[in-house]
């Protein structure tokens, strides 16, 4: 540590950290609009300068580090005017859309604007006109919005390693795209929605299906019915301006109910069911000599992405349909005959944090005798916006529980929603498949936590079992190339698309930094630890239905209902 | 195809860096980059297509499109310029329907712009298919471009 100084006061600095990072936590919050925390800066935007004694010019506060004696000023004129000459900038080339952004009130640069007070503009307006793309079922790109910050390139590359756009041509004429500037849907995008989350404009948003919701709710021939997947009730609150962390289930649930949904069920609950199909499934491939390591299945843009860069991997891949579909075969299966009900008369919607979701319920494995499993696909974002619509304050809301026969739920279904929790939860009831007695330990401390990649090895009866786990699909590609390499000692592998798992997902409320994270991640096992039942195998619910309707693991009616195969996908775009 | 299989054969374990070079060969030989050949070249060098289509839009060499049977570049270097040849570029754009870099439907008109062409003396200069046409204005342009098509118009009859 060492002695620097900003805007004249002594500040403590330690060697390596950045201006911004030192200011940051003097306090100091200095307006970015290219940096990604965690990813070397790029140094595009210019929006963090600061002025340092002894050198020219302004400096990049992102990409600069401190030394010893540094002399800092953060806003003297000359900064604070050049930030709004920045600012203003943007905006001679930006439509003036915000009564009619789906960003309006998040948007980093109408926060800007009026952080900087740019009260007129003082460049003549060339606006560049550019159609929007609204090819995919998950993603709307806005290129006429876009301030060309390149973030969403980098998230794209770094953290998923995908890279499905970049930025085309140059110049004044350059714009973020997909090769041949074709559509996002025949791109390689997964859909994930990693890049709506850092996007500092509405250049990049979901695909809504508010209105699609509305109009079915509203429609009284349609039994319409909703399931809510685990990450959700830890991070609804935060849309309502409550600080990251709370779990809000109860009242979800009853909001639920009030916007008309027939029946809410819990996605936990189908989270259980995958654990008792794919815990059977990875005991059958071991004990028979099956592909291994078996990996995981449940997140869908993971799916698209094995499909398209490790079709070699392909049987490795669990059979088991993700929890949603799942979920939604059982509604409009075991449920609507339960009912009485025509299932072509049901309207499935689920609440996910995800938007590779959206994508999922349209794929063609995703349906029975034609007819899809799951309707509609909202995520986190656009329930608060439904919740809005309808004036539906949730923290009002006297606490509900979920509906029978889907509602009931363990608290291993619920860790789902974070990094590490299906291993943790399959470890669990795999280890009871197998030796008939409950796992020992509370936790596997070894594989919670938000890192990218993770493994440890576990004790089952006389097996040892290798287990991976990987978040962000730039993580999962190390540790493929590795297996593709002949690496042998891993058995089990959990993988999610987004970095931490669903809490983090594509669909989830905007402008969470790592903090924000912990604390959803927190939410998850503190419910976990005060859950009574904390194993798949003791839902009762879901032992039930195996004795009413599915048989057993793996049999026939499984096969039929919660199984898939996937397929090889070229890449021509 | 195999065109560009003995392009990539002569480059072994290309990377990144040979990228270019790989591009240049192959527009020499096919007239433009299409989308099978961007997609053979990013497996080939093992980079995502929307990478190389980046790259490959960052230079104004490379095309994306079939020569049309009238190549029309127009030179927008600095003396042509002062002699108004973004009025001429602007006539073009509008005459057929595309902007520099694209191809029109009919495969007739392909349109480029040059940096220059080292005839400033003779600017602003167009050049079609080789034959350069000196000091051009909008309304010669016009007589040209409609010339081509009643020639192409009368040889498709016969
Ligand atoms: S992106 Fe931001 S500044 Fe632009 S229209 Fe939307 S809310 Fe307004
Ligand atoms: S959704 Fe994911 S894969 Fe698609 S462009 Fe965005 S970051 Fe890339
Ligand atoms: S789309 Fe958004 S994240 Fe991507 S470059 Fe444009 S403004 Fe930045
Ligand atoms: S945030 Fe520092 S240059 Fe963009
Ligand atoms: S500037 Fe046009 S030929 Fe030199």
């Amino acid at each position: 540590m060492f002695n620097i100084e900003i805007d004249g006061r002594n500040v403590q600095a330690g060697d390596g950290e950045t201006i911004l990072a030192v200011c940051k936590r003097e306090g100091i919050k200095i307006p970015t609009l290219c940096f990604i925390e965690g990813l070397t800066p790029s140094g595009a935007c210019r929006m963090c300068i600061v002025e340092v004694e002894g050198f020219p010019g302004l400096i990049p506060s992102c990409s600069y580090p401190v030394k010893e004696g540094m002399k800092i000023k953060t806003s003297t004129p000359k900064i604070l005017n050049a930030r709004r000459t920045i600012v203003e900038l943007l905006l001679s080339d930006h439509p003036d859309d915000c009564l009619y952004c789906l960003r309006n009130g998040q948007c980093e640069l109408q926060k800007l604007a009026r952080d900087m007070d740019v009260k007129r503009l003082s460049y003549s307006k060339v606006k560049t006109k550019r159609p929007s793309d609204v090819s995919s079922p998950s993603i709307v790109r806005n290129p006429e919005k876009c301030i060309l910050c390149g973030k969403c390139v980098r998230v794209c590359e770094e953290i998923q390693g995908v890279s499905a756009i970049d930025f085309i041509g140059r110049g004044c004429k350059a714009f973020v795209g997909t090769a041949f500037d074709s559509g996002l849907n025949v791109s390689t995008c997964i859909n994930c929605g990693q890049c709506i989350l850092v996007c500092p404009t509405g250049a990049l948003t979901e695909r809504s299906y508010v209105d699609e919701v509305a109009a079915t709710l509203a429609d009284p021939d349609k039994f319409v019915v909703v399931q809510h997947a685990p990450a959700v009730s830890v991070t609804l609150a935060e849309e309502f301006g409550v600080k990251p962390g709370k779990d809000v289930d109860g009242q979800m649930v009853a909001a639920l109910r009030r916007l008309g949904f027939k029946r809410v069920f819990d996605t936990s609950f189908t989270a259980d069911l995958t654990i008792m199909e794919e815990g059977s499934e990875l005991v059958h491939r071991i004990k028979t000599g099956g592909k291994l390591p078996m990996i995981t299945s449940c997140s869908p843009g993971w799916i698209k992405f094995v499909e398209q860069f490790y079709p070699d991997l392909l049987e490795n891949v669990s059979t088991c349909k993700s929890p949603q579909q799942m979920l939604g075969a059982l509604i409009k299966s075991f449920f609507a005959k339960r009912e009485g009900l025509d299932p072509s008369k049901i309207v499935s919607v689920s609440v996910m944090p995800c938007t590779a979701k959206k994508f999922e319920c349209q794929r063609p494995e995703m349906a029975v005798d034609y007819v899809p499993d799951v309707d509609y696909v909202l995520t986190t974002r656009e329930l608060a916006q439904l919740f809005r619509r309808y004036g539906l304050e949730l923290g009002a809301m006297t606490p509900d529980t979920a509906d029978t026969p889907f509602g009931e739920r363990t608290s291993a279904g619920k860790i789902f929603g974070a990094t590490g929790g299906v291993m943790e939860a399959a470890v669990r009831s795999a280890y009871f498949l197998l030796t008939g007695q409950e796992y020992p330990e509370e936790k596997i401390p070894a594989v919670r936590g938000l890192k990218g990649h993770k493994e440890v090895k576990l004790k089952i009866g006389d097996l040892e079992v290798g287990a991976a786990v990987v978040s962000g699909l730039g993580n999962a590609r190390k540790l493929l190339d590795e297996i593709r390499a002949g690496r042998k000692d891993i058995h089990f592998i959990e993988v999610m698309t987004c970095p931490g798992g669903c809490i983090n997902g594509g669909g989830q409320p905007i402008g969470a930094d790592t903090e924000a994270i912990k604390a959803r991640l927190q939410a998850l096992y503190q419910i976990d630890r005060d859950d009574s039942v904390r194993v798949s195998h003791k839902n009762e619910s879901v032992t039930r239905l195996y004795k009413e309707f599915l048989g057993e693991p793996l049999g026939k009616v499984s096969h039929h209902l919660l199984h898939t195969h996937y397929k090889k996908r070229e890449i021509k775009v | 195809m195999s065109a560009v299989k003995t392009i990539l054969e002569k480059h072994p374990n290309a990377k990144r860096e040979s990228l270019i070079p790989i591009l240049q060969d192959i527009q020499e030989s096919c007239g433009y980059l299409s989308r099978e050949v961007i997609n053979q070249v990013a497996e080939y060098i093992d980079l995502p297509a929307a990478k190389i289509y980046g790259v490959a839009t960052f230079y104004n060499q490379f095309r994306f499109q079939p020569l049309g049977r009238y190549h029309v570049m127009i030179c927008r270097g600095t003396a042509c310029h002062v002699k108004g040849s973004k009025k001429a570029l602007d006539m073009v754009v509008k005459a057929l329907g595309i902007q520099p870099g694209q191809t029109s439907r009919d495969g007739l008109f392909s349109l480029g712009v040059v940096a220059c062409m080292g005839a400033c003396g003779l600017a602003p200069v167009v050049n079609i298919n080789g034959e350069i046409h000196a000091k051009v204005t909008p309304k010669k342009l016009s007589g040209i471009i409609a010339e081509i098509r009643a020639k192409e118009l009368s040889n498709a009859k016969k």
